[in-house]
C-alpha cells in the first residue's frame, strides 16, 4: 500500500477540505483536515467547544493516517506461541466466525464476550451492542468507558435521573463566579478548554481546584486545595457543613426542587471542619473559604473528573459534589450547575447507546421489559431473545479464560492490555482465551497478544458522529475511505453477522439487519434512542451540521436540542432531584510498612489514553518519549533517589520501573505515574483493581506502593 | 414489664445504653454490619441524637437545634428509645432495667453513658439544682438553658479556660455578648498550650470581645432573679447575667459501678472495648482504654468502629489503637490546633521550631524527634496545619525543609512561574507548554522573518492550545523586535 496508491482512489477529494473534528478527547476540536500532494494538513477551526485551539495531539493527528505501523491487512496468529502473519480477509473472518462457533457450541452463547471503548462513534458503539446481542447472542458485553465515567454516570443518574456529562454548554465555564474543578487536570488533558477558565479569571471569578498534585491546572487557581488521595469525599461532605453552618444553603430551592435533604444534612453534620482537615490534610480556614466562595456566588459551577471518579467509593464521592451542588441550588439554574469532565472523545455517546452490559440504546437499561420490547422491535428480534444484563468491565475481563468465563473475546477500540487495572493478571485472563480478535489500526499491545487482528479505518477514513462532553451530537467527515485493505468497523461487523447468520442457518435477514452504511445506522440508532433519556430520535446529520451539533435530548426534528437541562425540573418520576447520604470511608488499599506511600496515576498533555495511537507520533514522542514516576525531593532523599534514576514501583500486584522525576509539586506521602507506556512502563500492573460496589470503577487513583531504586542488574526481565 | 423482649428468641440482642455521640455512631456501625441483630439503643435524652461537637455553633446563633441532628441508624431491628435511662444492669441474668420499669435482655450490653459536667463546689450554689442563670455547658439541654439566660443578656461569666470553656465563650461573644472568662490557672488551656502560645490567644480572644481573668479561682456566686455576682478568690466581684460552669467532665460510671464492673475513673476496657464481664463493653466517654479517659469524639467514634467490628464478628483481629488527641479551636477570628507534648519545656533530642507574630495572633511550636513530629501548637494564620496534623497522626517524616511546616509551601510551587524577562529566559524554557513551543523556536522563526504575531503562531502553533502563554509570546515578540541583533541565537540556530 502506497500514499500514491491511495490518493489515487479518491482523487475526488484532492482539493476539498472536510470539516470535522480531532479524534481524541471528548472536547471534540473542530478541525479541518486539508490533503495536500504531500500530506494531510490539520488547521484548527472556530467551534464552541475549542475557539479556534487545538493541542499537540490534535495538531499531528493525520500523521498516523500513512505511518509505517498502519495496519492493511488482517494478521493471523496460527497456534499458540506462534507469530501473527499476514491474511485475506475471508480466512481471518473465517476463523473468527468458526472460532466463535466452537466456542459457543461447547460453552454457550455467554462464553464469547464484547469489549468496546469509549472512542468508537456512535454509530459503531450501537452497532457492536446490537451485534452483541442479536448476532452473538451474548449477555457479555462491556467496554472501557467503565473506567472512565462509569462514576459520574452513575451519580448523576441517581440524582438527577439523567446523565449528560455538563448540563450546559462550556462556554458556561467562563461566566461563572466561581467555578470547582475537582480531580481535573483540564490543563494537560484538554487544553482549549483552558481558554474558558482564563476568560473566568479574567472576568474576576473564582477558581478553585481540588488535587492532590499541584498540577498544571492547579497552578491556575486561586484557592488550591491538596487533600491526601481518597478523601475528596469527606472534603466535599464538609464544604456542605460549612455552607449548612453559615447560612449558604439556598432552602428555596432546596425545598420546591429536591427530596432527601433532611438525612444528608444529618450525615454532613458529622463532617464538621476539622474532622475533614483530619482525613484530608486540607486546613479548615481553606475549606471555609472555598464553601464561601461557592455559596457566595451568583453562578457557581462545580465539576469532576476522574481524580473524584476512579475510585472504590467514586460514586459516593461524585455524589457528595452532587449534594453540595443541589443544596446551593446550582443545577438548572442559568450559568451555574455541576457537571463531569468526560474523558474519551465518545465517553458520553458511548455510554448511551448500548455498549454497557446493562444497557440497551437511548440509555435504557437492559432489565426494563419496557425498554427491550421498544429496542427489540427496531432490531425485528424477539424481546425474550435478548440476553439479560452482562458483568463490568473489569470482571469481564478477570473472568476471561477461567472456568465459567468467557472463552473468546472481540475487542473494538480499546487497549485492555494496557489500560485495564492490575494488568499483569488482565493480560493474562487474554492470554488465556480460545480466540481473543481485536479490530485495531496499528498493534496494539493488546492486538499483539491476539489471534486474529483485523484493520479497521481512523478517524479521518469514515463517517458518523460523536456525543462530546456537553452531550452534543458532532459529526465526524471521511476525508476519503480507509486505504485498501482497511475495513470499517461498521462493514466488520455486518459482514461478521452476515457470516453468523449462516452458520446460524438463519439467512435471509442476514444484512439489511447490519448496516453497513453509518447513515443507516444512524437513523436505526435514532428509532432505537426515541423515548430514551438519551432521545436522539429528532436529531439528522443535516441538524447538525446547520447547528453546530445538537444536544440531546432532542425526541423532534422539528424541535430544538437541550443546550440546558433542568431549568423546569428533573426526568425522574417526581421531578425532583434526589439528595443521597454518603460518608467517607477509606481507600481499599491503606499504606502500611510495606507499601508505605500511595500511588496516584493519570496523564500527560502530549499523550491519550493506553498511547497506542500518540506513542507512534514522533513529535509527540520528542516530548513525553517514556513514563516516568513523579516524587518529592523530600521522600527521594529518603529513598536515596536523584532525578532521572531508575526507580522500582511495587504493589501487592505488580511492579514498574521508570525514571524519577522530582517535583515539589506532589506531596511527599504521594508519588504519581501517567498510565500511556506498556511493558515494564506499565504502571496498571501495579494500580488497584477494588471496584465501586455501584459503577464497578475500579480505583485506579489511589493505591500502596513501595518505591526503591533499581538496581542496574544483568539479565532481569519484566515481563 | 416487657415480657416480650424476654422471651425473644434472637441471640443476637445487642442493647447500647447511652444515645450521644459513641452510642449513635455504634449503633449506625452496626446496623451497617449485622442486618440481623435486634439492636436497642437507650438515650437518657430525649432528642435525636446530635453533633456535640456543633453545640458551640448552636450557642453563636450559626446554626439552629436541626442543624446539629445526626443520622441515626434506622432499618429493621433497630429500636432507638429516646428519652429512655437505664436504671439497672444485672450481669448475672443479662438484663437492663429501665426507667420506665422496662427489663431488656441482652446478649451484649454496650455502656455509652458519657460523661457529666462537674459543678465546682462554690458558696452559694446548690451543686444538684442549679439557679436559672448558672448552668454547664454538655448537652442540648444545656444549651437550651444558656441560650434561655443570653436571651436579653449583656455580660455572661465563663468559669474555667479550657476548651469547651472557651468554645462556650466565643459563642456567647459571637452573640454580642461582653463575655469573661475566669481561669484558675495562669494561662488559658493549659494542658495543650504552654504559656506563650495561651498569651497570645487570650490577646485574640480579647479582638472577640471574650476578657480573660487569669490565675485567679471563684469561690462564691449570688445568683438573683435579676443577675448574679461571681466572687473570685483574689476578692474581686464580678456582675453578669449568665454564669457558664466548664469545670470539666466526669465519666459517667454509675450503672458500671452497680452492676459491679471493674471501673477507675472510667468503666475499664480492653484492646476489643471489652469490660470485666465479656457480655458488656465500654467506649466513648465513660470507656477507660489503657488508663486513658478520652472525652473527644474522634476516639470515641474509632472505639465505634472497632466495636461493631468484634460484634459483627467480620475481624477477629480488630483492636482499638488509640491515636494522640488532636485538639482543633476553629471559629471565626480563632484557629487553634494543639496536639502532643508541643506544651512541654525544651528537652535534649527535640528539635524545637517556632514562630511568633502576637500583633496579628499567630504563634507555631512544633516538636521533633528523631525526624518525627512528637508535638505542635498551631494558633492563627498557618497555612500548613493540614499537614502537621496529618505529619503527627500518621508519624510521616517531616519536610527536609522544616520552613514550610511554618509557612506553607517554601518552593514556588504555589503559582505560575511569573513571566520572566525574554532576554534572560533561557532558549530551552518552553514558553507555550499545550505545543511545546521553546523560546528558542520563537527566536528562530523571528530570525527566519516571521514578523507578526500571526505569522509565529502559524508556523510555531505557539498560542493555540489553552491560549494562556500569548503574553509571553507577545513579549518575546516585543523584545525581538526591540532589538537588532541576537547574537547569542546565531550560534543555535548554526548547531
Amino acid at each position: 500500500m502506497t500514499d500514491g496508491a491511495r490518493t489515487a482512489t479518491h482523487s475526488e477529494d484532492v482539493s476539498q477540505d472536510v470539516v470535522t473534528h480531532c479524534p481524541y478527547c471528548a472536547l471534540q476540536c473542530g478541525m479541518t483536515l486539508r490533503r495536500t500532494a504531500e500530506r494531510v494538513e490539520v488547521l484548527p477551526r472556530q467551534f464552541p467547544t475549542n475557539r479556534g485551539g487545538l493541542c499537540q495531539k490534535g495538531w499531528t493527528a493525520a500523521e498516523l493516517l500513512d505511518h509505517p505501523d498502519r495496519l492493511t491487512t488482517p494478521l493471523l496468529r496460527d497456534r499458540p506461541g506462534g507469530q501473527l502473519r499476514p491474511a485475506s480477509w475471508p480466512e481471518a473472518l473465517d476463523r473468527v466466525v468458526a472460532g466463535i462457533r466452537r466456542i459457543q457450541s461447547a460453552y454457550g452463547r455467554d462464553a464469547v464476550a464484547v469489549f468496546g471503548g469509549g472512542g468508537l462513534t456512535n454509530e459503531k458503539a450501537y452497532a457492536l451492542g446490537k451485534f452483541a446481542r442479536v448476532a452473538l447472542g451474548t449477555r457479555n458485553i462491556d467496554y472501557n468507558g467503565r473506567f472512565c465515567m462509569s462514576s459520574a454516570a452513575a451519580a448523576g443518574m441517581r440524582a438527577f435521573g439523567v446523565d449528560r456529562g455538563l448540563p450546559f454548554p462550556l462556554a458556561d465555564l467562563s461566566t461563572a463566579d466561581t467555578l470547582l474543578l475537582v480531580g481535573a487536570n483540564v490543563a494537560e488533558t484538554m487544553p482549549p478548554l483552558v481558554r474558558y477558565l482564563v476568560e473566568q479569571r479574567q472576568r474576576g471569578g473564582t477558581l478553585i481546584v481540588i488535587d492532590p498534585r499541584v498540577t498544571a491546572t492547579a497552578r491556575q487557581a486561586t484557592l488550591h486545595l491538596q487533600p491526601t488521595p481518597g478523601t475528596d469525599l469527606a472534603v466535599a461532605n464538609a464544604l456542605l457543613h460549612i455552607a449548612l453552618a453559615e447560612g449558604l444553603v439556598d432552602k428555596d430551592y432546596v425545598a420546591a426542587r429536591t427530596t432527601g435533604f433532611d438525612q444528608v444534612r444529618r450525615v454532613t453534620a458529622g463532617y464538621w471542619p476539622a474532622r475533614a482537615e483530619r482525613l484530608s490534610g486540607v486546613p479548615v480556614a481553606d475549606l471555609e473559604a472555598a464553601a464561601r466562595a461557592l455559596g457566595t456566588a451568583e453562578r457557581a459551577i462545580i465539576l469532576t473528573a476522574r481524580g473524584a471518579e476512579q475510585h472504590a467509593k467514586g460514586v459516593d464521592t461524585v455524589t457528595a459534589f452532587v449534594n453540595l451542588a443541589l443544596a446551593l441550588g446550582l443545577p438548572g439554574r442559568p450559568g451555574s450547575g455541576y457537571g463531569c469532565l468526560t474523558g474519551q472523545g465518545n465517553g458520553q455517546g458511548g455510554r448511551e447507546h448500548g455498549q454497557k452490559a446493562d444497557q440497551l440504546p437511548g440509555y435504557r437499561r437492559i432489565d426494563d421489559p419496557a425498554a427491550r420490547a421498544h429496542v427489540a422491535g427496531v432490531w425485528g428480534v424477539d424481546p425474550d431473545a435478548l440476553p439479560g444484563p452482562g458483568v463490568s468491565a473489569y470482571e469481564l475481563l478477570s473472568a476471561l479464560g477461567t472456568d465459567g468465563g468467557p472463552k473468546g473475546l472481540l475487542v473494538f477500540g480499546s487497549n485492555p492490555v494496557v489500560s485495564a487495572p492490575r494488568a499483569g493478571r488482565i493480560e493474562g485472563r487474554l492470554r488465556d482465551l480460545d480466540l481473543l480478535v481485536v479490530a485495531d489500526f496499528v498493534r496494539s499491545e493488546t492486538a499483539e497478544i491476539a489471534d486474529v487482528v483485523l484493520p479497521t479505518a481512523q478517524w479521518a477514513e469514515e463517517d458518523g458522529t460523536m456525543t462530546n462532553l456537553e452531550g452534543r451530537v458532532l459529526r465526524r467527515r471521511a476525508l476519503g475511505p480507509p486505504p485498501p485493505g482497511v475495513r470499517t468497523d461498521l462493514a466488520l461487523l455486518a459482514d461478521l453477522a452476515d457470516r453468523l447468520d449462516h452458520v446460524d442457518g438463519s439467512a435471509g435477514q442476514g444484512r439489511s439487519r447490519f448496516p453497513a452504511a453509518p447513515e443507516q445506522v444512524f437513523a436505526e440508532l435514532r428509532r432505537a434512542s426515541a423515548g430514551g433519556a438519551a432521545d436522539y430520535a429528532g436529531i439528522t446529520w443535516e441538524r447538525i451540521d446547520a447547528e453546530d451539533g445538537v444536544f440531546w435530548p432532542c425526541p423532534d426534528e422539528d424541535g430544538p436540542g437541550m443546550p440546558r437541562l433542568f431549568a423546569d425540573g428533573f426526568p425522574t418520576p417526581d421531578g425532583r432531584a434526589r439528595f443521597v447520604p454518603v460518608e467517607h470511608r477509606p481507600v481499599a488499599e491503606e499504606v502500611c510498612p510495606d507499601y508505605p506511600v500511595y500511588l496516584t496515576t493519570g496523564r500527560v498533555l502530549t499523550q491519550y489514553q493506553s498511547g497506542a495511537q500518540t506513542r507512534r507520533v514522533e513529535a509527540l514522542r520528542r516530548v513525553a518519549p517514556n513514563a516516568f514516576l513523579e516524587l518529592h525531593p523530600d521522600l527521594a532523599a529518603r529513598l536515596g533517589v536523584a532525578d532521572g534514576d531508575e526507580v522500582r514501583v511495587t504493589s501487592r500486584r505488580g511492579e514498574m520501573r521508570a525514571p524519577a522525576r522530582l517535583t515539589p509539586t506532589i506531596r511527599p506521602d504521594t508519588v504519581f505515574a501517567p498510565f500511556h507506556w506498556a511493558g515494564a512502563a506499565r504502571i496498571n500492573s501495579v494500580t488497584s483493581d477494588a471496584l465501586d460496589p455501584v459503577s464497578r470503577m475500579p480505583e485506579f487513583k489511589v493505591c500502596a506502593v513501595r518505591v526503591e531504586k533499581a538496581v542496574a542488574s544483568a539479565g532481569e526481565g519484566t515481563a | 414489664m416487657s415480657t416480650e423482649e424476654m422471651v425473644d428468641g434472637s441471640r443476637n440482642r445487642i442493647v447500647i445504653v447511652g444515645h450521644g455521640m459513641a452510642g449513635a455512631r455504634l449503633a449506625a456501625e452496626l446496623s451497617a454490619r449485622l442486618g440481623d441483630a435486634k439492636i436497642t439503643v437507650l438515650g437518657a435524652e430525649l432528642h435525636r441524637a446530635y453533633n456535640r461537637i456543633m453545640l458551640s455553633s448552636l450557642l453563636a446563633g450559626k446554626v439552629d437545634e436541626s442543624g446539629v441532628e445526626l443520622a441515626e441508624a434506622a432499618g429493621h431491628g433497630i429500636d432507638v428509645r429516646p428519652g429512655v435511662q437505664a436504671t439497672a444492669v444485672d450481669p448475672a441474668r443479662r438484663t437492663v432495667t429501665t426507667g420506665r420499669g422496662d427489663l431488656i435482655g441482652y446478649d451484649h450490653l454496650v455502656l455509652a453513658t458519657g460523661g457529666r459536667a462537674l459543678v465546682p463546689p462554690l458558696a452559694g450554689l446548690d451543686r444538684e439544682r442549679l439557679p436559672d442563670r448558672v448552668a454547664v455547658f454538655r448537652t442540648l439541654d444545656d444549651c437550651r438553658r444558656i441560650l434561655t439566660a443570653a436571651a436579653g443578656a449583656r455580660r455572661a461569666l465563663v468559669l474555667g479556660g479550657g476548651l469547651l470553656g472557651l468554645e462556650a465563650a466565643r459563642g456567647l461573644a459571637a452573640r454580642g455578648l461582653d463575655v469573661h472568662v475566669v481561669h484558675p490557672v495562669g494561662h488559658l488551656m493549659e494542658r495543650q498550650l504552654d504559656p506563650a502560645a495561651g498569651a497570645v490567644l487570650a490577646r485574640t480572644l480579647a479582638g472577640l470581645g471574650v476578657t480573660t481573668h487569669l490565675d485567679v479561682a471563684a469561690s462564691a456566686v449570688d445568683a438573683r432573679p435579676d443577675g448574679l455576682t461571681l466572687t473570685l478568690s483574689d476578692g474581686r466581684e464580678l456582675d453578669a447575667d449568665l454564669l457558664v460552669l466548664s469545670c470539666g467532665v466526669r465519666p459517667d460510671v454509675e450503672l458500671a459501678r452497680a452492676a459491679g464492673l471493674t471501673v477507675d475513673r472510667g468503666v475499664v476496657v480492653d484492646d476489643r472495648l471489652r469490660s470485666s464481664d465479656p457480655h458488656i463493653s465500654a467506649i466513648g466517654d465513660c470507656a477507660q482504654h489503657a488508663g486513658v479517659v478520652t472525652g473527644l469524639v474522634a476516639p470515641a467514634w474509632e472505639q465505634a468502629r472497632v466495636l461493631a467490628q468484634v460484634l459483627a464478628g467480620q475481624d477477629p483481629r480488630a483492636r482499638y489503637r488509640p491515636q494522640p488527641a488532636v485538639t482543633r479551636l476553629k471559629a471565626a477570628g480563632i484557629d487553634l490546633a494543639a496536639m502532643g507534648d508541643a506544651a512541654a519545656g525544651p528537652a535534649p533530642d527535640v528539635e524545637e521550631l517556632s514562630f511568633s507574630d502576637p500583633v496579628r495572633g499567630t504563634y507555631a511550636r512544633l516538636r521533633i524527634v528523631g525526624e518525627r513530629l512528637t508535638g505542635a501548637i498551631m494558633l492563627g494564620d498557618n497555612p500548613a496545619v493540614g499537614t502537621v496534623i496529618q505529619l503527627f497522626d500518621r508519624g510521616t517524616p517531616v519536610p527536609i525543609d522544616r520552613r514550610t511546616l511554618l509557612l506553607g509551601r517554601s518552593r514556588d510551587t504555589a503559582s505560575a512561574a511569573p513571566v520572566e524577562s525574554p532576554a534572560l529566559m533561557p532558549d530551552a524554557a518552553t514558553v507555550c507548554q499545550c505545543n511545546t513551543v521553546r523560546k528558542g523556536a520563537l527566536v528562530r522563526c523571528w530570525r527566519a522573518g516571521a514578523r507578526s504575531m500571526d505569522d509565529v503562531v502559524a508556523a510555531t502553533r505557539a498560542t493555540t492550545g489553552c491560549g494562556s502563554c500569548r503574553d509571553a509570546v507577545e513579549g518575546i515578540l516585543g523584545w525581538l523586535s526591540s532589538i537588532d541583533t541576537p547574537d547569542p541565537v546565531e550560534a543555535e540556530v548554526a548547531a
